[in-house]
Order: structure tokens, then sequence, then C-alpha cells
């Protein structure tokens, strides 16, 4: 996978994947490593591996030295990890000690060295024949035993010791404040330095590991995550993808006849990656299923990674637009591997990607969708370019489905690796002439002289169905001018009448409203006309009844005068 | 270069109730090995007379015996009788700590 650099330096395959390839051939032969980090990082696992894979692929035997863990426990933990570190003592091809120092059991009386160690490991080591030896945490000398400055000069005799021996070992030690180990003994192992570090990201824990220092040795220097789980240890050395990687001339059909016409070399390019982005309900899976059945009666292997439906599920909804994935599935060409994107870090999802494609081999597969994944966009970027890299550099086609959102042209996801992309098909809805219809066109596809046209497709039980060129409401998308001008004068003049119609309305609105209004001015006068009308009659009569009161009175009063 | 007279046993006490089976490990003949034999002889001699057995364990000899016993550091006294095991380290050139070390002398706290 990587180059293998020139190099005097021999080396020891650790059989961790990713760490060789990253360290260009595994840890120095015949000298100690330093692994460091901090309490549950995986040390013990990552060494424990070591041997494992020395004793069970490499035939080198080894010595397990646990100045921490007692074998019984040692023996149930990597148990875990499939280990059956029983059976290999039984064969001679392990040993297991626990050296175990109690400073409140022991006295210092005069002068010691720290000869004893030295015995016991050699009687190990010659027992078996061991070629590995893993040291494990051989700080817990320093709480158990007082003098550290005597500790300090064994322990580089103890390393000059192991290099005489020709053991490739491994030291083991917590990290420390300031330096890498708390006891500083990367003084004393300083041929290979690896840093195991273990981070929780927005609650997502991220195992990482960094060689700090190869001496006589390139090595990749970026941090690479790396995980632990029942199949055991595995790194991903992403960023050692290079952009070397051959490409092929050769096309390979989409499943779908039509798309291979549009596409016009008959297909994707072997190798290639293909991006689906469409809206819901589009038919992204179904594109994405449909290579993957045309692949699997090639022949060819498929990987799908389902990351919202589970494998079940998808195989009934295929089956309902005439996709068959079961026998395939059954024949064991097609494989899913089904999770929630928010099991892991992108990074973890990535390495385990990685290694269900080194161990099934795939021509093709499919990631359905890459919008499942939410975090930071440059974190997703990464991933998704070291996907793409790792499939380019296997020859793998792969297609990538993303869900659009509405409104939003691209979506983040989409965003970020549209570059990357070497063919991108956009699926579409579009809404015209009383209908909903499914469209798609080809966005980009590099290296083909592909349609520039907009299709509908439907999806029916016969699979997809792609229908005759489509005209849209902007204008003509098939290219043929008659129908265009046909079109946008339709639609203007449709437009121009609605346009009419809509101000004849409007006009007429008016006027019914100013009639109204001139009928109810009209009213309010009458009413104040009759008002007042009745006031002056009112006061007309009022007016004579004074005045003829005021004639009695003058005759009333004339008659007193009298 | 080992020297077979090493490995010894020195059986000077009768195995009655308080007697000391001493086992001291070493790995050839160093200084520090036949500094720790004689410190020990002479420390037994002078407080555990007629009470204790030695065991010398030659390592270079017969090194699966390392293991058993906890080896780390060399010299290495282990008191196996009476219990509880007791551990003394070094060449035994500090008379007070090897008591201390064998709890025939009870520990006395400095400041």
């Amino acid at each position: 996978m990587v180059e293998q650099v020139n190099s005097q330096l021999p080396k020891t395959l650790t059989g961790i994947k990713g760490l060789d390839d990253l360290t260009f051939g595994g840890l120095p032969t015949g000298r100690p490593s330093l692994l460091c980090g901090a309490a549950g990082c995986g040390k013990t696992l990552f060494s424990m591996t070591f041997l494992v894979n020395g004793a069970i692929s490499y035939n080198e035997p080894g010595v397990f030295l646990s100045f921490e863990e007692r074998p019984k426990d040692l023996e149930d933990n990597v148990a875990s990890l499939g280990f059956r570190v029983a059976d290999l003592i039984q064969e001679k091809k392990l040993v297991l000690d626990h050296v175990h120092i109690e400073r409140s059991e022991i006295e210092e009386s005069g002068e010691y060295d720290l000869e004893g160690l030295f015995v016991r490991l050699g009687f190990a080591i010659d027992s078996i024949g061991a070629k590995r030896v893993v040291l494990d945490t051989i700080e817990a000398l320093f709480s158990g035993l007082t003098d550290s400055a005597l500790l300090r000069a064994e322990l580089r005799r103890l390393f000059g010791w192991l290099k005489d021996k020709g053991v490739t070992a491994i030291i083991t030690a917590e990290r420390g404040e300031g330096q890498l180990t708390r006891f500083g003994i990367e003084e004393y192992v300083s041929d290979c330095v690896i840093l195991l570090d273990n981070r929780v990201e927005d609650q997502i824990t991220t195992r990482r590991l960094r060689v700090v220092k190869y001496r006589g040795s390139a090595h990749g220097t970026n941090e690479y995550p790396f995980l632990i789980d029942d199949e055991g240890v595995s790194v991903l050395p992403i960023t050692s993808a290079g952009l070397k990687h051959k490409i092929s001339r050769e096309a390979v059909s989409t499943g779908v006849a039509d798309l291979d016409a549009m596409l016009g070399i008959n297909g994707y390019f072997r190798g290639s990656s293909i991006l689906i982005s469409g809206l819901a309900g589009t038919g992204k899976s179904t594109f994405g299923a449909a290579f993957v059945e045309a692949a699997c009666k090639r022949g060819e292997r498929c990987l799908y990674f389902a990351f919202e439906e589970s494998p079940d599920q998808i195989v009934r909804n295929m089956s309902s637009v005439g996709i068959d994935l079961k026998d395939h599935l059954d024949a064991g060409l097609l494989r899913f591997e089904a999770a929630r994107p928010s099991l892991y870090g992108f990074e973890m999802h990535l390495a385990r990607m990685n290694r269900d494609i080194e161990r099934f081999d795939p021509q093709v597969i499919v990631v359905d969708p890459i919008s499942a994944f939410r975090g930071p966009s440059l974190e997703i970027h990464a991933t998704l370019v070291r996907l793409a890299d790792i499939c380019k550099a296997r020859g793998i086609t792969a297609v990538f489905t993303s869900l659009s959102s509405v409104g939003d042209q691209m979506s983040e996801s989409e965003r970020s690796v549209s570059s990357l992309m070497d063919t991108w098909i956009s699926l579409a809805d579009m809404e015209a002439n009383g209908e909903r219809n499914r469209v798609l066109y080809i966005l980009k596809s590099r290296g083909m002289n592909h349609s520039k046209q907009l299709r509908e497709y439907r999806l029916s039980k016969a699979g997809i169905h792609f229908m005759e060129a489509y005209v849209g409401p902007d204008g003509v998308l098939t290219g043929t001018a008659r129908l265009a001008q046909e079109a946008k004068e339709r639609e203007s003049g449709m437009a121009r009448q609605q346009n009419t119609e809509k101000l004849r309305r409007e006009l007429t609105r008016k006027r019914e409203a100013a009639k109204r209004r001139i009928a109810e001015l009209q009213a309010d006068l009458a009413r104040e006309e009759d008002e007042v009308e009745t006031i002056i009659s009112q006061e007309e009569a009022r007016e004579a009844m004074l005045g003829s009161n005021r004639s009695e009175m003058a005759v009333a009063r004339g008659h007193h005068h009298d | 270069m080992t020297n077979k007279n090493l490995e010894s046993s020195i059986d000077v006490g009768s195995p009655e109730s308080g007697a000391y089976n001493l086992r001291l490990y070493v790995a050839g003949q160093t200084p520090k090995s036949l500094a720790a034999i004689a410190n020990l002889k002479a420390i037994c001699e002078d407080h555990l007379s007629g009470r204790y057995s030695i065991e010398v364990i030659d390592l270079t000899i017969t090194p699966q015996l390392a293991a058993g016993d906890q080896i780390v550091a060399l010299p290495t006294l282990v008191r196996t009788l009476p219990p509880p095991l007791k551990r003394v380290i070094g060449d035994l050139s500090n008379t007070e700590r090897v008591l201390v070390g064998l709890d025939i002398r009870p520990r006395v706290v400095t400041l």
C-alpha cells in the first residue's frame, strides 16, 4: 500500500494494520521502542497485540513482563480482543511474567542492583527463544524502590542489554507533565517513540496515535486515529494516501441504461468517486442500489455502508423498485455495514470503513448517505477526503449519496466533497404544470462528454426509468430551439393574459368600493337633512308659542292697568 | 566464573519453633554477593545464634527460581519462616535495617 522506503534499518512488523504502513515497515528490529500515553489509552492492549501477532503471524515468540496487571487479569482483558493467551503460553509462544514490587514489603540495606530482573527476563527470553519483549509499565519500579538514581542507571543498562539480546521491545510508560513520560525514561529509549492519546470531543471519544520520533527512519508525522475493538487494534494511516493512484479508462455501468447513455461513456469510470445528491425521496439510495446490483451481476464485490437504514429495510425497499439485492447478499457478493453516524467520531467511522474495505476487498462501495455525518465541516471534509483517497488508491468505484435540504443549494457535506468527486449527479423535485416530477441532471463528470440535459425519471416496479427530454418552467432544457421558443411564447402569453385579468378584477373591485362609499355619503346627507328639518320646525313652533304667550301676558297686564 | 560452593545451605539451628529460614538470592560472585553472604552470616551469628538456616541461591545457575520469589533486585534476602514473608534487598551492610527488615528488632521511627 505504501511504498517501501529504502532503508538500512531492519524493521519488525507489528501486524497492527496501519502502524506498519506509517512506520514503513514496523518497529526497529532488535531495539526498544517507547510507547507512552495516559492511563486507559490502550498501551497494554497495543503492546499485547504486538506480541500476539508476532507469535501467531511471524513466528516470533514473545515475553510480556507485566509490572501492573496480574497474568490472570491480563489474560481476561485481552480475551476481549479475541486473543487466547493461555493457548499461546501452552504452545511456548508466549511467556507472561508478573513483576510485583511493593515498597512496604521491602527493606533496603546497602547496595543492590536490578540483576534479578535481568535474570528473570533473560530466562524467560531464552526459555522460548523470544524475539519480542514488552515491559509494561517499567516505571512501576520507581514506586517500588527508593533509589531513583540507581534505577535510572539500571534502566539504561537494561535497555542496552535488550539491544544486546537482539529482541525487539516495547517499553510502555505513563504520560508525564511537560514530558513524554512521568519519569523521563524517553531519555534512555530513544530509537522510536510512539504516543497514544485518548480524546473526547463532542462526547465522542477518539483514540489517536502519533509517531513522535523514529531514529534513522522516515515515518508519518501526523496523528492517526486507531481503534480497539473485538477485532483487535488497527491504525488508520489516512494521510498516507496520496494522489499517485492509477486511473482507469474502463467504464462500469450505472445500472440505469438511460443514465449510462447520458454519461457518454456508458457508465462511470472504474475507480472514480460519484456523488448523488438530492432532496428527500428523490431516489438517491435507489441509484446507489441500482449500481450495486449491476456490479454484483458482473460478479464484483460490493460493500454498502448504510447510516440511516438497516440492511433488511434497504433490501425490502429496493425490491419494490425492481432491484433485487437479496440474492447477491446471500451469494456473498454484497455486504452491508450499518452503523449510526453518532456511534463514533468521524475518524473512527473512517477507520472502521477502511478496515471493512481492506477485509472485504470490494470493487464497489456505496456510502449512504454522507450527509448523515454531523459535526465541524473541516472534520467531515477531512474524513471524506481520506475515504475517497482510500477508494481511489484501491481502484474502488465509490458512490456517495447526500441529502440536500430544501432551499439550500448545497449541504455542508456536499460542499466539502464536491471537489473530490469525479461525477456529481443531482436529483431534484420540479413543480410544473400541476405535477411534481423527479428530474436528474449531471452537474459534472470529469473526463467525459456527458449530457447537459435535465431529465425526468420515474421509479417504478421495473426500476428507474427516464422520460423523454423535459421542458421546465424557465425555458427549454432539451436543447431544441423550437421547443424553447414555443414554450417561452406560451408562457409569456399566458402570463400577459393572467396580468390583464388581474388588472380588470382590480378595477371592478375599486368601482364597487367607490359606489358603496357614494351611497354611504348620500345616506349620511339625507339623515342630516332630516335632522336639520326637524330642528327648524321645532324652533318655529316654539317661536309661535312664545309670541302668543307674550300677547296673553300683555292682555293680562293691560287688564291690571285698567 | 560461577562457583558451585556459593550455592550452599548452612543449617546451624534446629528446626524448632521460632527458627528463621532465610534464603539469599545472588547472581554470581560479585563483590555485592560476597559482601551480602558475609554480612548475613555475621548478623545471624550475632542475633539468631542456633535458630536459623540460610540457603544461598545463585540465579546465574538457577535463573528459573527468580520469578517464584518475585526477585527483581539483587542481592535479595527472603525470610520464608517465620511468616509473613519478609524481604531485604542490598548487600546487607546496614545491620540495623536488616534486623528491622527481618522483624528481629522493631522499627524505630527516626525523624
